[in-house]
C-alpha cells in the first residue's frame, strides 16, 4: 500500500499551487501570493474558529509560499496553538511550521517549550518524537536549559521505545553542540556508551553520532567505546551478526553504521589492548580483502556502499599510521581506484592519497603513481577531479620529483580552469622555491609562471622572486639575463615588467658587458613598456631609471631627458611627478659618491616564513594545507617554520614597540601579520640604516625625499624556507617530552619573556603545532591576560589543558587565576583563555605556564614563562626636574641603587628608546635631565601590600655604542630586578 | 554533519529546502540559487561531489548531489560524513519517496511538501542521520498516515475547501 494516497490531498492547497504554477510572470505570481496571504491572514484573524483541517491547509500554503522565497511574518502563533492540540495531524503540522520557520531566538520559544514539555511527558511515543525533533531542529539555548537534564534520562531509560531513543540521542547531540556547558553527561556516560551494544541497529546508528561527538570533546571519559565499537564492527564485517534485520543495503551489511564505527575509531589512537587491536586489524584486512572479491551486484548502489566502508577503513589506517603493511595495501587499493571508470572513485582515491602522501611509510608508495596522477590532471573531464589531482601532486612532491611536477603543473596552468588558477600559481611558486636545487631553475619557473598566468600571480609571488634574487648573488647575473630576454616579448605581463624593472635596476650591470644588452638597450627596452603600465609600475620604473644613472653614468643624459619631459615632471599623478622631480634633481646635484651611496644595491632581506605559504593557507582555509605542510616539515627537518619568530631576531625586538600588532587582529593570523610588525616600519627607517653606515654625507641627500625608493624597498612580509632549512633549525620542532609531569621550562623561555618586558601584546611562542599569542592589560596591582592558543595543524588537539604554577616564594607574591579552556582545539582553530593576575607584593620570578595536549595521540608537554614582570604594575608619575633630583638624592643608599653599563644590542634610535621606556610603564620625563640625550623616568609600582617608587636614568653614549642604566628605588630588590630586565631591552 | 538538504528542479525551482543551521531567509534563498548554479552546469557523468559554495561557512563543506529525472537532490555536508555514504543516503531517501508516493515525480513533491518533510524527518534529525533502513522509515510514515486518516476523515468536506 502506498503510504500517501494521492486522492486525499487538500484540494484548496492543490488549487493554490496550480494557480501559482500557471502564473505567466513573476508579477502575477507575487500578486497571487499576496492575495493568498491576505486570505489566510483574515482567516486566522476571523471570528470563526478554524477546524484542524483548515489550519493545516493554511499552514501548508504558508510553507509553500515560504519555499518560493517569500517572507512569512505571521501564523507563528497559530502554529504554536496547534502544538497543544490532541490531534496528531494538527500537532504535526504545528511542529513542521515551527521547525521550518521559527529560529532559535524567537520570543515564542517559551510557549513552544511548554508544549514540548507536555509532549515529552505524554508517554505517547509519536508525540515524544515530534517534540524531540522540534528541539533538535530549533536547538536554542533556552531549549537546552529546559530539556538538557531530561533528555539523557529518556535516552537510557529501559522502557523507552526504540524510535524515541533514536530521536533522544540525536536531540541530545544537537543540544550538546549548541550548549555543551548545559549537557552534563557524568553519570550517564557509561550507559550511553553501552548503547553501542543495543539490539536495535537504528538506536546504534543514532547513538554513534552522539558518542562520536562526545568522544571528540572528552576522549578519556569515553574511551571504553573503542572496544565496544571494534566488537560491533567485527560482528558486522564478518557477517556474524544475526541482528542485521533490514540493515543490509544492496547486499552490503549495515554500510552506514560500519562507516560511522570506523569514524568513531578515528577519534582515538590505535587500541592499546592487544586483543582488541588484533580484532580490529582483522576487520580492516577483511574489508580490504572484500574489495578484491567480485561484486555481488552490478548496481552502483552495491559498489557505493562497499566502497564507502573501504574508504573509511583506509582513512582509519592512515590515521593510525602505524601498520606499514596495511598502509601499503591501502595505497595499492587507492592506486587501483585511480584508474577506475567511476569518476567518484577516482575523485575519492585522489583525495585519500593526499593524506596518505604525508605518512612516511607510504610516501614512496604514493609516489609510484605519479604518472597516473599527472595523466588525471591532463585528461580528466571533471574539474573537481583535476583539482584533487593537483592537490595530490603538490602533496607527493619532494626533491626527487619536484622538477617534473612543477613542469606538469605549469603546463596545466595554460589550460586550467579560472577558478583554480590562483591557487595553482601559489602552489607552483611554493614548490619551486622549496625544492630548488639550482636557482636558475627557480627563476625560470617563476618567470614562466608570470608569462603563463600573469593575472593570477599575486604580489607575494613576485616579491618573493626578487627577495631570493637579492639574497643570492650566484643567481643575480642569470636573473638579469633572463628577465632581459623575457622583456623582449612584444606583449609581456605587467608583473613581468615589475620584476624586470627591479632586477635590471639592481643587477643590470651584470649583463651590460654584452653589446646586445648594453645599458642603453636595457633602458630603452624598459622604457618601451612604460606607457602601457599602471601608475605603481611606472613609479617602480622611475626608481629603476635613477638606479641606472648610478649603475651606468653614460645613460644619465638620456634618462634625465626622459625625466625632464612634461609627461613626467608635470604628470597629473602626484607620486609620479614627485619622483620625476626629485630623481632629476638628485641626479643633477649629487656627487657620484653620494649617488653611489644613496642608490646602493639593496641589502639582503631578513629571512622569514614565505608569505606565499601564508597566502595559500588563507586561501585553502587553515586545515586544508597546513596538515600537509606540517608533515612535510617533519620529514624535511623543520625547514618551514624555521625563521618565523625566532627570539634572537633582532629586528623583531627593535620594531615591536613601534608597531605592536593591533590587539583586535586575529592572533593566529599573525603568521603573516607578525613579520609585518617585525620588519622595518617604514621606508624611512630603512634608509636611515643605510645612511648611518654610509657616513656623514648621506643624510643631507636623504632628507629631501621621504617617498624615495619606496617601491625598491624590500617587500617586507616574507621569509625564506629555503634559506632557513637545515639541521640548525630543528629547534623549532615540537618538544619531544612525553612525560605527564609538567615539562621543565623551555630553554628559550627567558628570551621569550624578554620580548614582553616593554610590550603587552604579541606572539609568546610558536612551534610547528601551536602558536600562543598574548594580550594583556594592567591597572593598579591587577592584570588580565588573554592567551590565544592557535592550532596550526589540521588535526584537533585533544585533552588540551593548561596550568600555571608559581614556584617558591612567588606563591605568596602573586595570585594567578586561570579561567578554564576548552579541552578540544579543532584543527586551524584558536581558543582563548583568560588569566587574572593580582600582584600581592614585589616579586622577581615569572610564573610558569604548562601546556599539555594530545596531537594525533602523542602527548605534547611544554612549559613557558608567563610574561608577567614587576614593571607591569607601574603607575607613571609625572614630576618636575627639581622634584626628580630631590628624590634621586634621597634614594642614595648603596642598596637602593642598581646600575649597569652595557653595550647596545640594537640601533640607538631615540624614538625607539622612548617607545620602549613608555612601554615599561613609567612616565618619561621631558626636560628633566640637563643632558638632552639622557632619558629619565619615574613611576610607582603598585602591589597589594605596598607601593614602591622607582626612578630611572638611561644615558646613551652613541660614540661608544654603550648605555649606562641607573635605577633607584625605595626597595632594593626592585631596583636590581628592573635593572636586569631592562638591560636586555636596549 | 549535514548542513542542508536541498531539492530543486532542472530550472532551479526549489522543491524542498531544509537547513540544519540557522540562516536568514535571504541567505537561504541565495544558497539555493548558488547551489543550483554550481550543480546544474556540471555534466552528467562527472563525479557527484564538489567543493561547497561560499555561502555556507566552513571550508571543509562539500556538496554531494544526485540528479534524478527533473530533480536535483543536494546534500551539503561537512568533512565528518562519508561521501559515498551520503550518496547511498540520497538513494534511500529517493527510494523511500518512491515507495510512499508510488512512482514519485516532481508533482508529488510540489503538492505534498509536508509529507516530504515528514519522511525526511524520519531519516535525518538536526543534521544527523536517524535511520537508514527503508522499511523502518516506511513503517513510521505508515503509522503516521493511519493516524492522520482516522482524524482528517471526520473533518474533510470538499465543498468548503477553498
Amino acid at each position: 500500500m502506498p503510504a500517501v494516497s494521492k486522492g486525499d490531498g487538500m484540494r484548496g492547497l492543490a488549487v493554490f499551487i496550480s494557480d501559482i504554477r500557471n502564473c505567466k510572470s513573476k508579477e502575477a505570481e507575487i500578486k497571487r501570493i499576496n492575495k493568498e496571504l491576505a486570505n489566510i491572514r483574515s482567516k486566522f484573524k476571523g471570528d470563526k474558529a478554524l477546524d484542524g483541517y483548515s489550519k493545516k491547509k493554511y499552514v501548508c500554503k504558508l510553507l509553500f509560499i515560504f519555499l518560493l522565497g517569500h517572507d512569512i511574518d505571521f501564523g507563528h502563533m497559530e502554529a504554536v496553538n496547534l502544538l497543544s492540540s490532541n490531534k496528531y495531524t494538527e500537532k504535526q503540522i504545528g511542529y513542521l511550521f515551527i521547525s521550518v520557520l521559527v529560529n532559535s531566538n524567537s520570543e515564542l520559544i517559551r510557549l513552544i517549550n511548554n508544549a514540548i514539555k507536555n509532549d515529552l511527558s505524554s508517554r505517547n511515543p509519536t508525540f515524544m518524537c515530534l517534540a524531540l525533533h522540534c528541539i533538535a531542529n530549533v536547538g536554542s539555548r533556552e531549549m537546552a536549559e529546559a530539556f538538557a537534564g531530561e533528555i539523557p534520562r529518556i535516552l537510557v531509560a529501559g522502557d523507552t521505545m526504540d524510535s524515541v531513543k533514536q530521536s533522544a540521542a540525536l536531540c541530545l547531540l544537537r543540544l550538546y553542540r549548541t550548549s555543551p556547558d548545559l549537557v552534563l553527561m557524568g553519570e550517564w556516560t557509561s550507559r550511553v556508551v553501552h548503547l553501542l551494544n543495543d539490539q536495535h541497529m537504528g538506536v546504534v546508528t543514532a547513538a554513534i553520532s552522539l558518542i562520536t561527538c562526545l568522544s571528540q570533546k572528552n576522549p578519556e571519559e569515553f574511551k571504553t567505546c573503542v572496544s565496544l565499537a571494534v566488537s560491533r564492527l567485527s560482528r558486522i564485517v564478518s557477517s556474524a551478526s544475526t541482528d542485521l534485520q533490514d540493515y543490509t543495503y544492496y547486499f552490503v551489511p549495515a554500510p552506514w553504521l560500519s562507516c560511522k564505527l570506523l569514524r568513531l575509531l578515528q577519534c582515538y589512537p590505535p587500541p592499546e589492548d592487544g586483543a582488541v587491536k588484533g580484532r580490529l586489524v582483522e576487520c580492516l584486512e577483511t574489508i580490504l580483502n572484500k574489495a578484491q572479491e567480485p561484486p555481488k551486484s552490478k548496481k552502483v548502489q552495491h559498489s557505493n556502499a562497499k566502497n564507502a566502508i573501504l574508504f573509511e577503513a583506509i582513512a582509519l589506517i592512515i590515521h593510525y599510521d602505524s601498520e606499514p603493511n596495511l598502509l601499503v595495501r591501502a595505497c595499492n587499493q587507492l592506486g587501483q581506484f585511480l584508474q577506475h571508470r567511476e569518476t567518484n572513485l577516482r575523485y575519492l582515491a585522489l583525495e585519500s592519497m593526499c593524506t596518505l602522501a604525508s605518512s612516511e611509510f607510504s610516501h614512496e608508495a604514493v609516489k609510484t603513481h605519479i604518472e597516473t596522477v599527472i595523466n588525471a590532471l591532463k585528461t580528466e573531464r571533471d574539474v573537481s577531479v583535476r583539482q584533487r589531482a593537483a592537490d595530490l601532486l603538490y602533496a607527493m612532491c619532494d626533491r626527487s620529483n619536484a622538477k617534473q611536477i612543477v613542469a606538469e603543473m605549469l603546463s596545466y596552468l595554460e589550460t586550467a580552469d579560472y577558478s583554480i588558477r590562483e591557487e595553482m600559481v601559489l602552489k607552483v611558486a611554493i614548490l619551486a622555491e622549496k625544492y630548488a636545487v639550482d636557482y636558475s631553475w627557480y627563476v625560470d619557473t617563476i618567470l614562466n609562471l608570470i608569462r603563463i598566468a600573469g593575472d593570477y600571480v599575486s604580489e607575494e609571488v613576485w616579491y618573493r622572486v626578487i627577495q631570493i634574487v637579492i639574497n643570492r648573488d650566484d643567481v643575480q647575473g642569470y636573473a638579469a639575463k633572463t628577465v632581459f630576454e623575457a622583456l623582449q616579448a612584444p606583449a609581456c605581463h605587467e608583473n613581468m615588467v615589475k620584476v624586470g624593472g627591479y632586477i635590471l635596476g639592481e643587477f643590470g650591470n651584470l649583463i651590460a658587458g654584452d653589446p646586445r644588452s648594453s645599458p642603453l638597450v636595457q633602458f630603452n627596452l624598459l622604457h618601451s613598456k612604460f606607457h602601457l603600465c599602471s601608475v605603481p609600475t611606472r613609479a617602480l620604473l622611475l626608481s629603476a631609471y635613477i638606479k641606472f644613472i648610478n649603475l651606468f653614468p653614460e645613460t644619465k643624459p638620456t634618462i634625465q631627458e626622459v625625466l625632464r619631459c612634461d609627461s613626467q615632471i608635470r604628470n597629473s599623478d602626484v607620486e609620479l611627478q614627485q619622483r620625476a622631480v626629485e630623481y632629476l634633481k638628485l641626479s643633477s646635484i649629487a656627487s657620484t659618491d653620494v649617488l653611489a651611496t644613496v642608490l646602493e644595491e639593496m641589502p639582503p632581506f631578513p629571512e622569514r616564513e614565505s608569505s606565499i605559504l601564508a597566502k595559500l593557507k588563507k586561501k585553502k582555509g587553515p586545515g586544508a594545507v597546513s596538515g600537509n605542510e606540517l608533515e612535510e616539515g617533519k620529514r624535511e627537518g623543520g625547514e618551514l617554520n624555521g625563521a618565523g619568530e625566532r627570539p634572537g631576531d633582532s629586528s623583531a625586538i627593535g620594531a615591536s614597540n613601534a608597531s605592536t600588532p593591533s590587539p583586535s587582529a586575529d592572533l593566529l593570523g599573525l603568521r603573516s601579520a607578525a613579520p609585518v610588525s617585525a620588519a622595518p616600519p617604514s621606508a624611512g627607517s630603512l634608509l636611515v640604516d643605510v645612511f648611518s653606515e654610509a657616513g656623514p654625507a648621506a643624510p643631507a641627500a636623504g632628507a629631501n625625499d621621504d617617498g624615495f625608493l619606496r617601491d625598491l624597498e624590500p617587500p617586507t612580509e616574507s621569509s625564506d624556507s629555503l634559506l632557513a632549512e637545515g639541521p640548525g633549525d630543528s629547534d623549532s620542532a615540537p618538544p619531544s617530552v612525553v612525560s605527564e609531569d609538567p615539562a621543565p621550562p623551555l630553554p628559550e623561555s627567558d628570551e621569550l619573556l624578554n620580548k614582553f618586558v616593554c610590550k603587552n601584546n604579541g606572539v609568546l611562542f610558536e612551534n610547528q603545532l601551536l602558536q600562543i599569542g598574548v594580550k594583556s592589560e594592567y591597572r593598579q596591582n591587577l592584570g588580565r591576560m588573554y592567551l590565544f592558543y592557535g592550532n596550526k595543524t589540521s588535526v584537533q588537539f585533544v585533552n588540551f589543558t593548561t596550568t600555571v604554577s608559581c614556584p617558591g616564594e612567588l606563591q605568596s607574591q602573586l595570585n594567578v587565576q586561570l579561567k578554564p579552556v576548552d579541552p578540544l582545539v579543532e584543527g586551524g582553530a584558536q581558543v582563548q583563555q583568560v588569566i587574572n593576575i593580582e600582584c600581592l607584593t614585589v616579586f622577581s620570578d615569572a610564573p610558569l605556564l604548562n601546556i599539555k595536549f594530545r596531537y594525533g595521540g602523542a602527548l605534547q608537554n611544554l612549559t613557558l614563562k608567563l610574561p608577567v614582570a614587576i614593571n607591569k604594575f607601574f603607575q607613571p608619575t609625572e614630576m618636575s626636574s627639581h622634584d626628580f633630583f630631590q628624590r634621586w638624592k634621597q634614594l642614595s643608599q648603596p642598596q637602593q641603587e642598581a646600575q649597569k653599563i652595557f653595550k647596545a644590542n640594537h640601533a640607538m634610535d631615540t624614538e625607539v628608546l622612548k617607545a620602549k621606556l613608555l612601554g615599561l610603564g613609567t612616565a618619561l620625563l621631558e626636560k628633566v635631565d640637563p643632558n638632552p640625550d639622557n632619558f629619565v623616568c619615574a613611576g610607582v609600582i603598585q602591589t597589594k601590600a605596598q607601593q614602591v617608587g622607582c626612578l630611572l636614568r638611561l644615558e646613551p653614549n652613541a660614540q661608544a655604542q654603550m648605555y649606562r642604566l641607573t635605577l633607584r628605588s625605595s626597595k632594593d630588590t626592585v631596583a636590581k630586578r628592573l635593572c636586569e630586565l631592562l638591560a636586555e631591552q636596549f | 554533519m549535514i548542513k542542508a538538504i536541498l531539492i530543486f528542479n532542472n530550472h532551479g525551482k526549489p522543491r524542498l529546502s531544509k537547513f540544519y543551521e540557522h540562516y536568514s531567509e535571504d541567505t537561504e534563498q541565495q544558497i539555493i540559487r548558488e547551489t543550483f548554479h554550481l550543480v546544474s552546469k556540471r555534466d552528467e557523468n562527472v563525479c557527484n561531489f564538489l567543493e561547497g559554495g561560499m555561502l555556507i561557512d566552513g571550508s571543509d563543506n562539500k556538496l554531494i548531489y544526485r540528479h534524478y529525472a527533473t530533480l536535483y537532490f543536494v546534500f551539503c555536508v561537512d568533512s565528518s560524513e562519508s561521501e559515498l555514504g551520503i550518496l547511498d543516503l540520497i538513494q534511500v531517501f529517493v527510494e523511500t519517496l518512491d515507495k510512499c508516493f508510488e512512482n514519485v515525480c516532481e508533482l508529488d513533491l510540489i503538492f505534498h511538501v509536508d509529507k516530504v518533510h515528514n519522511i525526511l524527518a524520519e531519516m535525518v534529525m538536526g543534521g544527523m542521520v536517524l535511520e537508514t533502513n527503508m522499511n523502518e522509515i516506511i513503517t513510521q510514515v505508515d503509522a503516521q498516515n493511519k493516524m492522520e486518516k482516522s482524524e482528517t476523515f471526520i473533518f474533510q468536506s470538499p465543498r468548503q475547501d477553498r
